[in-house]
């Protein structure tokens, strides 16, 4: 299958206009998206598909998901876009009372097939209400699957799985990556969620890492390994579920972790991979694990302290070098 | 437009419009120019309503504002240079480089805030009035927000809750016609915010926003009923936003004879009309308008020049227990 070189933004757009065309029950929500949405995500779509597929949504957060879910228990499959993560606030009891319940609440008679798209991430100066990074929220809670792609074809794939999927899948567009590009299938197959790709491979450290951070982290590698530090680079792609086998047989092999994630440290998913790693390894067979994030702040506007809190290749390399010494 | 309103009011009208606008215009030309980050939502063509209903109250009153926030925060005298550090993410901003122009604010002044979620201002400004008449306070609060923000449920449950507590609080609604990239009709159901206000308790008044005497004169009546203890009001001010949702959208969408045609009807230019009727010369005018300018160009090479912020402050202000602290290496 020959492939093309397309940006992030257009790999998903392809991925979503590919569905759209293979299942008529498949349909978008949102605010502007007859405009092509935001980013350009869904440009093209109304003329194709017309207003009832393509609906451009009042500013009602809460219906947009509510009705997204009513829309599934009657058959059909509903791309719930939320705009920019943190308007997800807005639609909480939604998602997280209603669309994550459902099914169990009654007995499994409830199919809530939808996506949930929240491109999330910092983006260019956006501040503390545009900014967030609350994935880990999402894993803990039970009913949903997390994705958290970091390349086109990835982003591609997972969401083709994601649309196919019976079960809710809370989509995460790395916002900050949409202009990223790279080789994208002109028919895009489903990539499995709980697999995780191996980005690079090396015997002294593995770097866990996943969504819009991960160029950092191979930036990073890239230094080490000129270094001499050789890493094994593993994007998680999905958190829940995430492939906890790929982990643990890397820091089998190298004895030492390290986690990379955009979001604040504290009570993070690196915290879940970590503890994962050492119960499951047992800490004999760790010699150092470290979780590497941002500090317990909200996301500042001026750039310089941004910059100051982000995660950078810079920092990588330090706390990959802390984890090499511990 | 005919009027009632002395020379001397028009004359303050027409001040706080122009420096509203040259304060957007400088801000548009600054983000234009690279050193403003972020997204900026600027309020060309619309300054009528902010100046209009701020013109009306005293310091002690609150305001709560929305995303396209700096002509209420003028408005409010905020104090400008402040707001531009702010825009521009340097020392001395009022939020001290960590909101940036969609949130705004001066506490100082009673513009408690900008928002960055649309419709976040009306339950901050329904619980300020609960507060207020808690404390027997004469000062009141007003939530300005957008025609898109109505579709809201804290638009529903923040009215309900005003008029079933009889609370100070003016709700104005900037009817521009847009949400971001659609045409709010298009996404309304019904009569609009008018009849949604009236049945949900809160009386209304609709006005042209865009003639700031009709907005003086409506704010003045509404902001003397809610001080006096009548309860919320409402008022619905239809308007034009010039420009894009942000500095970046050229909305190219739009009809452009629509924007020629709402032009036609600047606030600005027809108050000038009114005020060469009333024997002010066109030089007085242009003066105005030049020294609207000249301050918003200050405060722009002011911004430029100031200082960014130090690191150690975006650890600050988080909480007061459990904050982490800044260890001169940031993360
Ligand atoms: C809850 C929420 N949903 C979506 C957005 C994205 N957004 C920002 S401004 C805007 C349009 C708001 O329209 P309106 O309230 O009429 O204000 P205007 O921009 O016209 O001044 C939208 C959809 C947001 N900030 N918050
Ligand atoms: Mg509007």
């Amino acid at each position: 299958m020959s492939g093309q070189s397309v940006t992030l933004v257009e790999a998903v757009r392809l991925a979503a206009l590919q569905e759209m065309r293979r299942d008529p029950t498949v349909w978008v929500l949102g605010e502007d998206v007859a405009r092509g949405g935001l980013y350009g995500q869904y440009k093209d779509f109304l003329p194709e598909f017309g207003p009832e597929r393509v609906v451009s949504t009042p500013i009602s957060e809460s219906v947009i998901m509510g009705a997204g879910l009513g829309a599934a228990l009657v058959g059909t499959r509903p791309i719930i876009e939320m705009r920019i993560f943190d308007f997800v606030m807005c639609a909480m009891d939604e998602l997280v009372n209603q669309i994550a319940k459902i099914r169990y609440m009654f007995g499994g008679q409830a199919k809530p097939s939808v996506v949930v798209r929240m491109p999330h991430g910092i983006w260019r100066n956006s501040a503390a209400q545009h900014s967030q990074m609350l994935e880990a929220w999402f894993v803990h809670l039970p009913g949903v699957i997390v994705v958290t792609p970091s390349t086109p074809a990835d982003a591609a794939g997972l969401l083709v799985s994601a649309i196919r999927s019976d079960d809710p899948v809370l989509f995460f567009d790395p916002k900050n990556l949409f202009p990223l590009t790279g080789e994208v299938a002109q028919v895009i197959e489903p990539i499995p969620f709980g697999k995780a790709r191996t980005v690079r491979e090396g015997r002294d450290l593995t770097l866990v890492s996943w969504s819009a951070i991960l160029p950092a982290v191979e930036q990073a590698a890239a230094t080490l390994a000129a270094e001499g530090i050789a890493a094994d680079v593993i994007d998680l792609r999905t958190l829940w579920p995430w492939d906890e086998a790929a982990v643990c047989a890397s820091v089998e092999k190298t004895g030492r972790l390290l986690v990379v994630q955009e979001a604040v440290t504290a009570a993070g998913f690196g915290a879940e991979v970590v503890s994962t790693v050492i119960e499951r390894l047992g800490p004999a067979r760790v010699k150092a694990a470290r979780r590497l994030g941002a500090p317990r702040i909200p996301v500042p506007f001026s750039p310089p302290l941004e910059d100051a809190v982000k995660v950078t290749p810079a920092k990588i390399v330090a706390a990959a070098k802390a984890v090499m010494a511990g | 437009m005919q009027s009632t309103h002395n020379v001397q009011r028009l004359l303050d009208l027409f001040g706080t419009m122009c420096r509203i606008r040259a304060f957007e215009t400088a801000a548009l030309n600054a983000h234009k120019e690279g050193v403003v980050p972020g997204p900026l939502h600027v309020s060309i063509g619309q300054e009528g309503v902010a100046t209009g209903v701020c013109l009306n109250l005293a310091t002690e009153d609150r305001i709560t504002s929305n995303h396209r926030g700096h002509g209420h925060a003028i408005a409010k005298g905020a104090g400008v240079q402040g707001m531009m550090r702010e825009l521009f993410g340097r020392d001395g901003g009022h939020c001290r480089g960590k909101g940036g122009s969609m949130h705004i604010a001066d506490f100082s002044v009673g513009m408690l805030g900008a928002n960055g979620v649309v419709s976040g201002g009306i339950p901050i400004a329904v619980g300020a009035a609960q507060g207020l008449k808690m404390m027997r306070s004469s000062a009141i609060a007003v939530c300005f927000f957008g025609d898109g923000a109505i579709n809201r449920g804290p638009f529903l449950e923040g009215l309900n809750w005003a008029a079933l507590y009889q609370l100070p609080v003016l709700f104005i609604c900037e009817d521009n016609g847009v949400s971001a990239f659609t045409a709010t009709d298009t996404v309304t159901a019904g009569p609009g915010v008018m009849a949604r206000a009236e049945a949900l308790g809160v009386p209304g008044v609709s006005v042209d926003g865009n003639d700031v005497m009709a907005v003086d004169e409506a704010a003045a009546r509404l902001v003397a009923e809610v001080r006096a203890g009548k309860g919320p009001r409402l008022l619905h001010a239809r308007t034009f936003r010039i420009t894009g949702h942000t500095s970046t959208d050229a909305a190219a969408w739009r009809d452009p004879a629509s924007v020629e045609e709402a032009k036609t009807r600047d606030p600005i230019d027809r108050l000038a009309v009114v005020l060469a009727e009333r024997g002010i010369a066109a030089a007085d005018l242009d003066a105005v308008r030049k020294a609207a300018r000249e301050e918003m160009d200050a405060a722009v090479a002011d911004a430029k020049a100031a200082p960014w912020p130090q690191e150690a402050i975006a650890y600050e202000d988080v909480q007061d227990v459990g904050a982490v602290a800044y260890s001169g290496v940031s993360a």
